[in-house]
């Protein structure tokens, strides 16, 4: 990346009474990065972002957006930036298109300006049909898209996505994907959160993986898959339910790891170790060669148990 | 940050979302138009019913023999001033900031907590302005005031509304939940009774006189009632001092208040 740098943090840390959220870290994004936070329910990524977003304030540490002060400069850095929230907070008072437009008006917007910029945006994200009805009676996905577009009515330079596409059906997702893919080829910073490692994979550039507040790991998507697992996993499915006894017997092959439907071997030699599993006539049910994804990564860096 | 002060523009842009909001549909103009029937409606129970039976004479205005009805009008326009803020900076605030978390939206943007709270209380006083004329209106055809008092009136009732506008939001930020609404429909009942609207505070007995002269209604009655019947006196003032100093305070409390309370 060579975009300058946007958004620096060193030491950063968010506590809320007794409990420390986010204890102490490190990063930088750099201008026209998509720049990914991942990590299980309650690991801090949301507190992060309010942070970056100027409104949330941080305990301890150091953060600069666009080269200011979050304490100091709240108000210029949220005028530069567009935060899409995890959870909506729309004006149920106003209609589809008021919200965009009483959006514009809050960033010192020209009228004009304001009502031509919503209106691009409600086509942009396909609910121009919805503009004159109530935020209630549109549906949870449709509401999440009028909340990303909300974030885009000042054209930010950074913009701040809290699990843009939670909720959304799977047409609905590519358009938001293809959206924010239009963004990145525009110049434009993104900060993204999701629990999908498919989107984190195809959208970020670089991403961390947070645990209890905490960085555990940093990189792209094919360097994390790279240093976290192995290249290939091979699945094994089973007519018997004594999976932990049949992993046993497979456990020279690789790393094996005993789900509730199947077992996973990873390994770097997925063809070969299918074979020698059919040579020692377990009877697997299906037997299956795949590559590795940053699921895997992500399970390996932060367990599978749900804490 | 706090003792910045509002920007204008950003305050305009709340207002422009709270007028966009009043087209949104009928239930905000119940609670409107109720904050204007209610006092309207005590005014004629009492003023005309109850009056008819009071023997005349015990009712004055600085020295000056008035009506039952006279007597409590302009107190019922400082009352309404009172609700029309109250309404709005208590109940619609408490709504916005708790549970439609309009607010949070707005704070993701240039918006400041300390626009907020003034775009809000002048939302409030848009709102109580509307109740005042209404009541100017009414105890000027009483024959309690005339137009050119009436223009002293007016500021006298926008005071009273920007000091409950501003102790409303405190009330607000305070509350726990709907559930303390009884408390404040409550309380609000009892500065209404006892602010010295219905009876001169002289004829409550102790220590009832000297708690319900530190009430802030009643020093918006008694600036009501001496402006409207053209008494202006130094004690004038005084209510009116009491009535700033309690807004000013008030809203530097709230914009501190919400600017910390992001967590
Ligand atoms: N306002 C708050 N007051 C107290 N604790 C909080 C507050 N906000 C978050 N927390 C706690 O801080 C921790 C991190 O929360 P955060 O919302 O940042 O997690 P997250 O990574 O976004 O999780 P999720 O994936 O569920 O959205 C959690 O344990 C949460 O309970
Ligand atoms: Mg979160």
């Amino acid at each position: 990346m060579t975009g300058e740098r946007v958004i620096s943090a060193k030491g950063l840390a968010k506590r809320y009474d007794a409990f420390e959220a986010v204890k102490g870290i490190d990063f930088e994004v750099r201008s026209g990065e998509v720049f990914g936070l991942l990590g299980s329910n309650g690991a801090g990524k949301s507190s992060t972002m309010r942070m970056i977003g100027c409104v949330s304030r941080p305990t301890s540490g150091e953060l600069r957006v666009l080269g200011m002060d979050p304490v100091k400069d709240g108000s210029r850095i949220r005028g530069r930036i567009g935060v899409c929230p995890q959870f909506d907070n729309l004006d149920p008072d106003l209609t589809v298109r008021e919200n965009l437009y009483a959006y514009s008006r809050f960033f010192g917007i020209p009228r004009a300006k304001g009502r031509r910029r919503a209106d691009e945006l409600l086509e942009f994200f396909e609910i121009a049909d919805k503009a004159h009805g109530k935020v209630a009676a549109m549906s949870g996905g449709m509401k999440r898209r009028l909340t990303i577009a909300r974030a885009l009515i000042n054209n930010p330079e950074i913009v701040l996505l809290d699990e843009p596409t939670t909720g959304l059906d799977p047409q609905a997702r590519h358009l938001v994907w293809e959206r924010l893919h239009q963004l990145k080829r525009q110049g434009i910073t993104l900060i993204l959160t999701t629990h999908y490692m498919d989107e984190a994979e195809q959208l970020c550039d670089r991403l961390v993986i947070m645990r209890s507040g905490r960085f555990v790991a940093e990189g792209s998507p094919a360097s994390l898959i790279r240093t976290y697992t192995q290249p290939e996993v091979v699945e094994l499915r089973f007519a018997s339910d004594d999976l932990r006894a049949l992993a046993e017997k497979v456990d020279d092959l690789g790393r094996v790891e005993v789900l509730p439907d199947r077992l996973l071997i990873y390994t770097d030699r997925g063809n070969d170790v299918a074979a020698r599993v059919r040579d020692r006539a377990l009877g697997p049910s299906s037997v299956l060669v795949r590559r590795s994804g940053l699921e895997d990564a992500f399970l390996a860096l932060t367990g599978r148990d749900a804490r | 940050m706090t003792t910045l002060a509002p920007s204008p523009s950003r305050v305009r842009a709340i207002t422009s979302r709270n007028i966009s909001a009043l087209r949104s549909g009928p239930e905000y103009w119940v609670t409107v138009l109720s904050g204007v029937f209610e006092p309207l409606m005590y005014m004629l129970a009492m003023g005309v019913g109850l009056g008819s039976l009071m023997t005349s004479g015990h009712w004055t205005v600085d020295g000056k023999e008035v009506s039952y009805l006279q007597y409590i009008a302009p107190a019922m326009l400082a009352s309404a001033a009172m609700s029309g803020a109250v309404s709005e900076t208590l109940i619609h605030f408490f709504f916005k900031l708790r549970y439609q978390h309009t607010f949070e939206g707005m704070l993701a943007t240039p918006i400041r907590p300390v626009d907020i709270v003034a775009g809000e209380l002048l939302w409030a006083l848009i709102r109580s302005a509307a109740y005042i004329a209404v009541f100017l209106a009414v105890i000027a055809t009483l024959g309690v005031t005339t137009p050119a008092r009436a223009l002293v009136v007016f500021p006298a009732g926008f005071l009273v509304s920007f000091a409950f506008g501003a102790l409303g939001m405190v009330v607000a930020t305070r509350l726990r939940g709907p559930q303390d609404f009884d408390a404040v429909v409550v309380g609000q009942l009892a500065l209404f009774l006892f602010s010295g609207a219905f009876a001169p505070l002289s004829r409550y007995p102790e220590p009832l006189h000297t708690l319900a002269a530190l009430l802030p209604l009643y020093h918006g009655v008694e600036l009501v009632r001496g402006t409207a019947f053209g008494h202006l006196s130094l004690a004038l003032a005084g209510h009116a001092a009491y009535l700033l100093a309690l807004g000013v305070g008030c809203l530097t409390w709230t914009a501190r208040r919400i600017e910390l309370g992001d967590d």
